[in-house]
């Protein structure tokens, strides 16, 4: 973190792109634990992450990014019922 | 050769705003600044100044424009009274902590209710912890010449805060004087072009403005802030210097102002127009063989706390005049923290004794024989109360 010194006056943020800087994964008080075996892939979870924490490399889901992952619940909520891939578990 | 005109304290502060030529005005009108913007919107009608003058719905809106206009890069001016500048009251604090150097003339009112048009401080004081520096004036010449220097203090690196000079409503910003002005090029030499560090409109550079700032790095900000205030003093004084040099004049106006106060027994503290009263009864007890002098505060923000201690330093009796009152049960802010001020020669053992007049509310006025009564009782040691309310009906 740094000091009073070393950021610029006013509060503003001269670089662009820096919310990823931002890490709101200790908001979370349930994490979503995914299931590789289970996932079928279908990007249900992606497309509704509000923090783009569904971690996707060429179409296919990898994991999760706890660093921004808020705990919200949707990707667990909306996985087929059927399929059931991500389960929210208390941290 | 000198250009005098008889001005009231509004149009000289106009006069200033026009020689100044901000790049945005933005204001709304309340009694009694209305006379102080209506004499600049006539200039920028007559094409005198080429600032674009922003007529807005509120003072919430005035200050936010100012904001987004400061921001902008723009320099940046607005002015308002009492009930105007409590409304724009959460601008007012963003503006400092987002390091605008917005300036503002604020002709003292007091605040409502009950309803009132006329002088007191409640209103600026309110706004004493607002992170904006605070330059009280005297007169309408001291309003004109602090409406420059404050252009001058707001843009400087070290400081980059928000600035408002003060006129009393009514006594200057209504009363006609004499008022010295200042060749308009000699000004513009004097402010320089403003030149912000960063621009929202500099599409090569985009920054983000105004985010949300929790406690991870809200601290270091207001800490900065409070360096920048920390560092106002020196460049108030340095500016004094410069103007004083620039136009000739032989007294650099600084953080105080000390009148006929080396050899006083007993002061009188004040802000604003009751300095040019005090000064006019302690040139005519002086007559009368009475040492009494004056410290007129200039600057309330930042504090002069150095230059209070240094000045009422063995004095025999100190009298603090505040034209508001803090409602702490206690006394008026100036004594507040002219007190705490003075609990620095506690080292030294030495205690001045010091008493608090709360006087003019609502405009009401203050005669030579009540300020005259005061240095009596003070250089007499007949002042039994400590806090003391003056020209109330008891």
């Amino acid at each position: 973190m740094k000091t009073w010194k070393e950021i610029p006056p006013g509060g503003l943020i001269l670089e662009a792109g820096n919310a990823s800087t931002y890490k709101t994964g200790g908001w979370r008080t349930y994490r979503p634990v995914w299931d590789e075996k289970k996932c079928i892939n279908c990007l249900i979870c992606w497309v509704n992450c509000p923090d783009s924490a569904i971690l996707v490399k060429d179409g296919k889901v990898t994991g999760i990014d706890y660093d921004h992952c808020k705990g919200c619940g949707i990707c667990a909520k909306e996985c087929p019922s059927k399929i059931q891939a991500i389960k929210m578990v208390k941290e | 050769m000198k250009n005098t005109l008889a001005l009231t304290g509004n149009e000289a502060v106009a006069y200033a705003m026009k020689q100044i030529n901000p790049d945005v005005v933005a204001a709304y009108p309340i009694t009694p600044q209305t006379s102080l913007v209506q004499k600049f919107a006539d200039f920028v009608a007559d094409g005198e100044v080429d600032a674009e003058m922003i007529l807005v719905e509120s003072e919430h809106s005035a200050m936010s424009a100012c904001v987004g206009s400061a921001a902008a890069g723009a320099r940046t001016m607005t002015a308002t009274s009492a009930n105007g500048l409590a409304l724009m009251w959460e601008i007012v604090y963003i503006a400092a902590s987002s390091r605008l150097p917005i300036v503002m003339p604020v002709v003292n009112r007091a605040l409502s209710g009950p309803i009132n048009i006329h002088c007191d401080h409640s209103d600026t004081m309110g706004a004493r912890d607002s992170g904006w520096l605070q330059l009280f004036s005297e007169d309408a010449q001291e309003a004109y010449e602090n409406t420059i220097q404050a252009v001058r203090i707001a843009e400087h690196p070290d400081v980059l805060l928000p600035v408002m000079v003060t006129l009393d409503g009514f006594i200057i910003s209504h009363g006609m004087e004499n008022v010295e002005l200042f060749g308009t090029e000699k000004i513009k030499e004097f402010i320089g072009e403003y030149k912000a560090e960063h621009s929202l409109l500099d599409l090569k550079n985009p920054y983000t403005f105004g985010p949300l700032d929790l406690y991870d790095y809200y601290f270091e900000h207001k800490r900065q802030q409070a360096e920048a205030m920390r560092n106002a003093p020196e460049v108030v004084k340095k500016v004094g210097e410069e103007f004083a040099r620039t136009f000739g004049r032989d007294y650099a106006p600084g953080l105080v102002e000390p009148y006929k106060l080396d050899d006083a027994e007993v002061a009188i503290v004040a802000l604003g127009s009751t300095c040019g009263t005090t000064k006019a009864v302690v040139d005519e007890m002086r007559q009368e063989g009475k040492k009494v002098g004056l410290l007129k505060i200039r600057a309330f923000r930042p504090f002069p706390r150095a230059e209070i201690v240094q000045n009422l330093k063995g004095k025999k009796a100190v009298a603090v005049f505040d034209r508001s009152d803090s409602f702490n049960a206690v006394s008026g802010p100036l004594y507040s923290e002219v007190t705490a001020a003075l609990y620095q020669m506690i080292d030294s053992g030495s205690k001045v004794p010091i008493f608090n007049y709360i006087y003019g509310l609502g405009g009401r006025n203050i005669s030579l024989d009540e300020i005259k009564g005061v240095f009596n009782n003070l250089l007499s040691g007949e002042v039994k109360n400590e806090i003391n309310y003056l020209g109330v009906r008891e």
